[in-house]
């Protein structure tokens, strides 16, 4: 480009760039990835973007102490690797992690539970930046709260690293059955739903006339096969997060390739059949329901 | 008689161009029906097409895989219009400079994918094109530039030097994305000023 353009007439980090950016992952599967060799087999078997941290959960769960933001250095070491885009995920409430994260080249910032909070009040003040936030959401008033906030992507926030996708399905459920809801109420009814949530009153009157969250809604949190995946797509989800569930798998390029296909494909079991077969062995697993409550970390940031 | 559009819904962002296509047949007082693409088989019957944004190495891999791709190259043969924007016009083009996208030659263009850098870099702004009397909102998100444009190539559109809309034959296609704001007059002008 040369130096001609009146950058005056551009307008850059916008709601509508931020939103739109999102948009443009729909329908697409963003993968966990630790290392540019992860990266490159990512965008490989056609993943829409990566998310590139440090360790992936299932480790964080096992190793446990502080989970902190990925060395930038090697997050700039997957920018350079891939053409598609990379996500960096910082803590909650951390603003200086998520400002070295959008320096550093990070496409989308995940203020993600999965690593240790940095603030147990406030999340980041999201609308301040030019990169556009994923936040995670159990219900539809963490959902319009992180909105509020500036988040430009919600996803679900699913019990992490544990292979199970039981609390990923139980946190979309949520946010359709509350929208649902919604769209039966008057608008003073839908007033006092937001008050007694503590959700934005016009993001819940936006909501309910759109009759869906208005911004892009991932699913994440457990999901480990093909036929999670295609679950959750089921459920009504944009597209898909895989955390631990293609590297954590016996043959990742494998199961990235049929984790892909089976969003494409969600609806049609008989083609369902053959990806399923294709895809290997999954990751181990943890139930959910076998998890002590002091070991989760869906609950952190409401 | 209803006009059936389809939109290539392999993976990018299809309900906004469903919409923006919707609201340019009702304007034009044309019924319309949606046709999603996600597999062989449909593309043979619809009257126009379109290939959203999204991630153009995720979209051409499923376009191939899927055997979708021979069907859109049939239907640009056959004169039938398409629309093909940002990740779409990249599949479009002749060359794409990058071995990861399978291109399926129907612009005569060489692009440049994420020519303007990463996402914090995407913008908005006001942009002349060719055939609409006032400036069209133009939402640049991990844009591609063309670099060339071949002599059979229409430039409707130029930002900074570089073609960001183009026609030829029956294909439009843009580097920006039309389908992110209420203003249809681009799927207008791609899919019911060229067919009447």
């Amino acid at each position: 480009m040369s130096d001609e353009t009146d950058i005056e007439e551009l307008r850059r980090g916008t709601e509508l760039v931020k939103r739109g950016f999102a948009k443009m992952q729909k329908g697409g599967v963003i993968m966990d990835v630790v290392n540019r060799e992860q990266a490159r087999i990512a965008e490989d078997v056609g993943a829409v973007a990566v998310m590139h941290l440090e360790s992936v959960p299932a480790d964080i769960r096992k190793r446990g102490g502080v989970a902190r933001m990925a060395d930038p250095a090697a997050l700039k070491e997957v920018t350079d690797e891939v053409s598609i885009p990379v996500m960096g995920k910082c803590r909650i409430g951390h603003t200086k992690e998520a400002q070295i994260l959008e320096a550093a080249g990070a496409d989308m910032v995940d203020e993600s539970e999965v690593l240790t909070p940095a603030d147990d009040r406030y999340h980041i003040e999201k609308q301040d930046f030019t990169a556009p936030f994923v936040c995670g959401a159990r219900n539809l008033q963490e959902a319009l709260r992180r909105i509020d906030e500036g988040a430009a992507m919600i996803r679900t926030k699913g019990e992490a690293g544990t292979g199970d996708v039981n609390q990923a399905v139980h946190h979309q459920r949520n946010i359709k059955s509350a929208i649902r809801k919604l769209e039966g109420m008057s608008h003073e009814e839908r007033e006092k739903w937001a008050r007694e949530h503590e959700a934005p009153a016009d993001l819940v009157h936006e909501t309910a006339d759109m009759g869906r969250l208005p911004v892009v809604n991932f699913a994440a949190g457990g999901i480990a096969t093909p036929a999670d995946a295609a679950l959750m797509m089921y459920h009504g989800c944009d597209g898909i997060f895989v955390g631990s569930g293609i590297f954590g798998a016996e043959n990742p390029e494998a199961m990235g390739t049929a984790i892909v296909e089976a969003v494409n494909n969600w609806d049609d079991p008989e083609t369902l059949v053959d990806i399923a077969s294709n895809a290997g062995e999954g990751m181990s697993g943890d139930a959910n329901v076998d998890l002590p409550e002091d070991e989760k970390m869906q609950g952190r940031g409401v | 008689m209803t006009l059936q559009a389809g939109v290539v819904a392999v993976q990018g962002d299809v309900s906004e161009h469903a919409a923006a296509i919707e609201r340019a047949a009702s304007a034009h007082g044309q019924d319309s029906k949606i046709v999603e693409i996600r597999e062989a088989g449909l593309v043979p019957q619809c009257d126009v097409l379109l290939v959203p944004g999204g991630e153009s190495t995720t979209i051409s891999r499923l376009l191939q895989r899927e055997g979708i791709a021979e069907e859109i190259v049939a239907h640009v043969e056959a004169g039938k219009p398409m629309l093909a924007t940002c990740a779409g016009l990249i599949v479009s083009a002749t060359d794409a400079q990058d071995d990861r996208v399978e291109t399926l030659n129907l612009l005569d263009v060489t692009v440049e994918r994420n020519a303007f850098g990463r996402q914090k870099d995407s913008f908005e702004t006001a942009l002349d094109i060719d055939g609409l009397d006032e400036p069209f909102p133009a939402v640049f998100i991990r844009a591609p530039v063309i670099d060339e444009a071949f002599e059979d190539v229409e430039v409707l559109a130029e930002f900074d030097g570089n073609p960001v809309a183009v026609r030829q034959g029956p294909v439009v296609g843009t580097s920006f994305h039309p389908e992110l704001t209420p203003d249809s007059r681009l799927h207008d002008l791609a899919f019911f000023e060229t067919t009447e």
